[in-house]
């Protein structure tokens, strides 16, 4: 079996009571939410509340993991990407994703970009060209490095190299690119042109992101999904820890006018 | 270390706090001196080395000309002919042959245990591996004399002959292997897992990650253990002392029996030798040309590793 | 339907194509992985091969002939019951010309050519001799008196060989592998009766008591690893008392002392070389200095030569790996011991190497297991010798297990290559033994570092 995608009125995703373990671990429990398409949803939330391993395990990246194990939903396009028969790779190649900091590849940065697309088998030299420059270009990165596609990409600056980066991801033409807090290694004009570019981006992709800054995602999330942590006194002295998802809603909504007092608390900055 | 002088005169005196004059710890500086002789035996050693072989190399230059030992391609002491070619080539075989089964297996091994095999299968598979690493060489050799070469001869024939170069390469290489295996697999695990994961999120194969993200990163690292492996190959005497033949032979036929330049240095040594011959002066020639030799290619391989280390920290 | 965006080409969204290129892709992943474990199955299979290799030639059924079977010279054919005079005795009933063959090979070290002219107490000095034999030469002595210079003389293991050798005379006619043994049997009987009359058949250990204890002889049914092991743990003994030190030392230096100055930078660049260096340069190193500069100290192809030979081998490593462990301790424990007032090597000896000792004896065992096992440099420092008695002190002459294994294994009769199994595997035995010590050591040490 394997992926076909889907367009219409249904989610993007739909996470269905997903939990993660790590080993015997509780990461996080009993995740319900519905991502929209063609928006940006941003998940926020304190330091250990599962925000990352959520979007990993959208993707299945928490299959590298050894120990990790996934209970629970995950649909896509009408299948449920932890069903035996759907192929991790197949569904990372549907949704990308780019990571904290930015990783290219050692090698050129038109190698870089053409990296996804030699995978699916496109060798033909002219397509390859085409591909990396509507990626760049889609990426804003066009016009910085048109002349130099031969240089490595290690050497650029940390704010090219993540929009490289994204250039690398849309390579493939995702549906949903996945993004990990993508601007926490950027300084704040990196950031903003990181945070332009998503918003252009959105129009074609799916989009959600992880991110510890609250104007970020004011900023830029349609919809913002608030993690946070449980506790749990097991003996004395030792505490059980594990993410949930608090609270779903249209950013506005969330950062005006929560439901609970916990976002609230949050958000006006009196924990986490 | 300045002190202020003690006003001795004042009633207060010796109640102010003593001064802070450095004392002298004669412990301290003597063990400190025992330590640096410690360190100094290193440079002594290669002092000694350098010494002995260039001086008794000088020596046996005076009477071999060196373009004769570079060049000529006879081997025969008894004849007055001392060209290092036929040995020369017999070592060249055998670390080609050692760096064929070594390689493919010790990267295929490396690439194993770093990037397939859980933790706790690669927990137990890494030290069989390396006992490997830690049987004597003379072992090998008695290996390749009364395995390796009978299974050779029952496979290609009789041409295989009782002494060849191939069998003692051949082992030579499952010797070599642990070395290049654990080398490759340290250059693989320094590659950072964030370069993994931008692979795997593009939708790559375990296998593309590796082949096309992973050992290319890791090529330099990768690349020195090349050359790790090279020279104990090129260094090593049991195996080819006993299994690669007993007399300089120039030929290109694996399965003909060719003494390599530690075989022939192994040989000699084992008769009573008159020091002042030339042959006993031509161990330090062939072991000056040895050592140069591994010098280069361990410089060599450190060059490339720590430029490797600067390029992922 | 397809969401696909409007975007370059339409390839990358044919889908039917790209689930073929997926299979595809998946099968070669597999077919790679499978060859990469081939790799260590590989590995794990030659290991198994070499273990097989040995014990095969080590166990198995032997041919053999006899001058004069053991059960006719002692009860139970037991030669090893017997006392030094009765030995002395059998050697002079069955062959008294050759009594003063055995006292030139065993008891005279000088030419041969003289042996025969000198008086007793010049051809064998400080040995014990009977009244009135000393100014006479060996022709001079009857058979009573040369058997009586061989008995007082000799330690009983050594006339139990000469025995062994030249009375009961075995001489193995054939030899067979553990695998012909247990599968071939009756092929092993069709050559038994095509062997000379007189000839037995049974079942050999190689490897025995017998072969741990006995010295080396010129016939491989009698020959034995003693003198070799005895040789091994002397050198490898002084090599752990002087490489040790020395080496532990070199570490603290250049790891608590050194500043980044370029003398230091090049003391550690130079180790780092030195360990690549061919162990038979060492050999080469060895002969010119120890044993012919230095002879007078070290009585030239003598252990002591040997021991600093394989101390300079394996110095490197057990420098780098001192290193290694030394750098492990946190620097928190230093900043400790400095805060209470030690002084620096107060600190290094009663912090630092206290809680590097695991780390530093790991490195030891992997340096020692690797001069137990060194082979090429001893030949060239002189180990090759045929030597029978057990080496006495630093400056004696010796023979260690991995030269009699190169020994053995480049004759090409069968029942030396059996030999050289048994020799295999009682090196491998004493590197499991060391191994194992040095690990309990460890253990222990980091036991204590722990309580």
């Amino acid at each position: 079996m394997s992926i076909t995608r889907e367009a219409g009125p249904a989610w993007a995703i739909e996470l269905n009571k997903l939990t993660v373990y790590y080993n015997d671990k509780l990461a996080v429990r009993d995740v319900d939410l519905k991502i929209e398409r063609q928006k940006i949803t941003a998940f926020i939330g304190p330091s250990g509340c599962g925000k990352s391993t959520v979007l990993r395990s959208i993707n299945r990246m928490n299959d590298l993991i050894p120990g990790a194990r996934v209970t629970g939903r995950v649909m896509y396009s009408g299948k449920n990407l932890y069903d035996t028969d759907i192929d991790a790779v197949e569904v990372r190649r549907h949704i990308g994703m780019v990571f904290q900091k930015p990783n290219p590849f050692p090698k050129s940065i038109f190698d870089n970009v053409a990296y996804g697309p030699r995978l699916l088998g496109i060798r033909d030299g002219k397509t390859l060209k085409q591909i990396v420059e509507q990626s760049l270009r889609a990426s804003f990165l066009w016009d910085e490095v048109k002349d130099d596609l031969k240089k490595s990409g290690l050497a650029l600056s940390g704010g090219q190299q993540q929009r490289l980066c994204i250039a690398r991801a849309i390579a493939v033409q995702p549906d949903v690119i996945l993004m990990d807090e993508p601007c926490s290694a950027l300084d704040p004009i990196a950031t903003q042109a990181i945070e332009e570019l998503m918003l252009e981006l959105v129009r074609q992709y799916t989009i959600i992101i992880v991110t510890h800054n609250m104007q970020q995602a004011q900023r830029v999330a349609d919809y913002t999904a608030f993690f946070n942590i449980r506790k749990e006194q097991e003996t004395a002295g030792n505490e059980r820890r594990w993410g949930l998802l608090a609270e779903h809603g249209a950013t506005e909504q969330i950062f005006n006018a929560p439901k609970l007092e916990e976002t609230e608390r949050y958000i006006s900055g009196e924990f986490g | 270390m300045s002190s202020r002088t003690l006003d001795l005169v004042s009633p207060g005196a010796q109640l102010r706090p003593r001064p802070m004059i450095r004392r002298l710890r004669p412990t301290e500086t003597i063990m400190r001196a025992v330590l640096l002789a410690c360190g100094v035996v290193s440079i002594a050693t290669t002092i000694g080395i350098v010494l002995v072989l260039g001086l008794e190399s000088l020596a046996f230059f005076r009477e071999v000309p060196l373009t004769d030992f570079l060049f000529s391609t006879t081997w025969q002491p008894r004849l007055g002919q001392f060209g290092i070619w036929p040995l020369l080539s017999a070592t060249l075989m055998t670390t080609t042959f050692a760096l064929l089964v070594s390689v493919p297996l010790g990267l295929a091994a490396a690439i194993y245990l770093s990037e397939y095999a859980h933790p706790r299968t690669r927990a137990t598979l890494k030290p069989v591996l390396e006992l490997l690493a830690g049987i004597p060489t003379v072992v090998y050799g008695f290996f390749a004399l009364t395995f390796m070469t009978p299974l050779l001869q029952a496979i290609f024939g009789p041409q295989v002959q009782v002494y060849n170069t191939f069998s003692a390469g051949l082992v030579m290489g499952i010797m070599i292997l642990p070395t290049i295996a654990s080398m490759s697999e340290d250059a693989l695990n320094a590659v950072p897992r964030a370069l993994r994961e931008a692979s795997y999120g593009l939708g790559a194969t375990r296998f593309e990650t590796i082949a096309k993200v992973v050992v290319p990163a890791a090529f330099s690292g990768l690349v020195a253990a090349f050359l790790i492996g090279m020279a104990r190959a090129v260094g090593e005497t049991m195996i080819v002392a006993l299994a690669a033949g007993a007399g300089p032979n120039m030929t290109l036929n694996p399965f003909e029996p060719a003494q390599t330049i530690t075989g022939y240095i192994a040989s000699i040594s084992g008769g009573d030798i008159s020091y002042d011959s030339l042959d006993y002066q031509s161990i330090f020639a062939l072991g000056l040309f040895l050592f140069l030799f591994t010098l280069v290619l361990n410089l060599v391989s450190q060059w490339i590793s720590r430029r490797f280390r600067e390029v992922y920290q | 339907m397809s969401a696909a965006p409007e975007t370059a080409g339409g390839v990358i969204h044919d889908e039917a194509a790209y689930k073929r290129g997926l299979r595809l892709r998946t099968w070669r992943g597999t077919a790679w992985q499978n060859f990469f474990l081939l790799a260590i199955v590989a590995g794990i299979a030659a290991l198994i091969a070499l273990g097989f290799t040995v014990v095969n030639d080590a166990f198995g059924y032997v041919i053999a002939t006899y001058e004069t079977p053991a059960a006719e010279l002692a009860p139970n054919g037991d030669l090893n019951g017997l006392s030094n005079a009765e030995l002395a005795q059998i050697l002079t009933e069955h062959t008294p010309s050759r009594l003063a063959v055995y006292i030139r090979d065993y008891l005279y070290s000088g030419d041969p050519a003289e042996f025969a002219k000198l008086p007793m107490s010049q051809a064998l000095p400080g040995a014990t001799l009977l009244p009135g034999a000393e100014n006479r030469t060996v022709r001079e002595l009857n058979d009573e008196q040369q058997a009586a210079i061989l008995g007082d003389n000799l330690s009983q293991p050594v006339l139990v060989t000469i025995v062994e050798d030249n009375v009961v005379g075995e001489s193995i006619y054939q030899t067979f592998s553990l695998t012909e043994s247990l599968v071939n049997r009756a092929g092993i009987e069709a050559e038994l009766a095509s062997a000379p009359e007189g000839a037995t058949l049974s079942f050999r250990s190689w490897v025995s008591l017998d072969f741990l204890l006995s010295p080396p002889s010129a016939n491989p049914a009698t020959t034995g690893a003693r003198v070799a092991l005895l040789g091994s743990l002397w050198v490898t003994a002084l090599t752990i008392l002087i490489a040790f030190p020395i080496g532990v030392g070199a570490a603290i230096y250049l790891e608590e002392y050194a500043a980044p100055t370029r003398f230091n930078r090049f003391i550690e660049i130079n180790i780092r070389n030195l360990a690549g260096v061919p162990s038979i340069v060492y050999g080469i190193l060895g002969l010119a200095v120890f044993v012919r500069a230095l002879a007078t100290f070290t009585g030239g192809r003598s252990i002591l030569s040997a021991a600093l030979t394989m101390s300079l081998l394996i110095l490197p490593v057990v420098i780098i790996n001192a290193q290694e462990a030394i750098r492990a301790v946190p620097l928190s424990l230093r900043e400790a011991s400095y805060g209470v007032g030690a002084t620096k090597w107060q600190t290094i000896w009663r912090v630092v190497l206290r809680s590097a000792t695991p780390g530093i004896l790991t490195g030891v065992i992997l340096a020692i297991s690797r001069a137990i096992g060194e082979t090429a440099p001893l030949l060239l420092v002189g180990a090759s010798t045929f030597i029978v008695s057990d080496p006495s002190g630093l400056l004696s002459k010796f023979t260690v297990l991995p030269i009699q294994i190169y020994n053995y294994t480049a004759r090409p009769q069968q029942p030396w290559r059996d030999a050289a199994a048994a020799a295999i595997l009682v090196l491998l035995l004493v590197l499991l033994l060391f191994n194992a010590t040095a690990i309990i050591m460890r253990q222990r040490a980091r036991r204590r570092l722990s309580a």
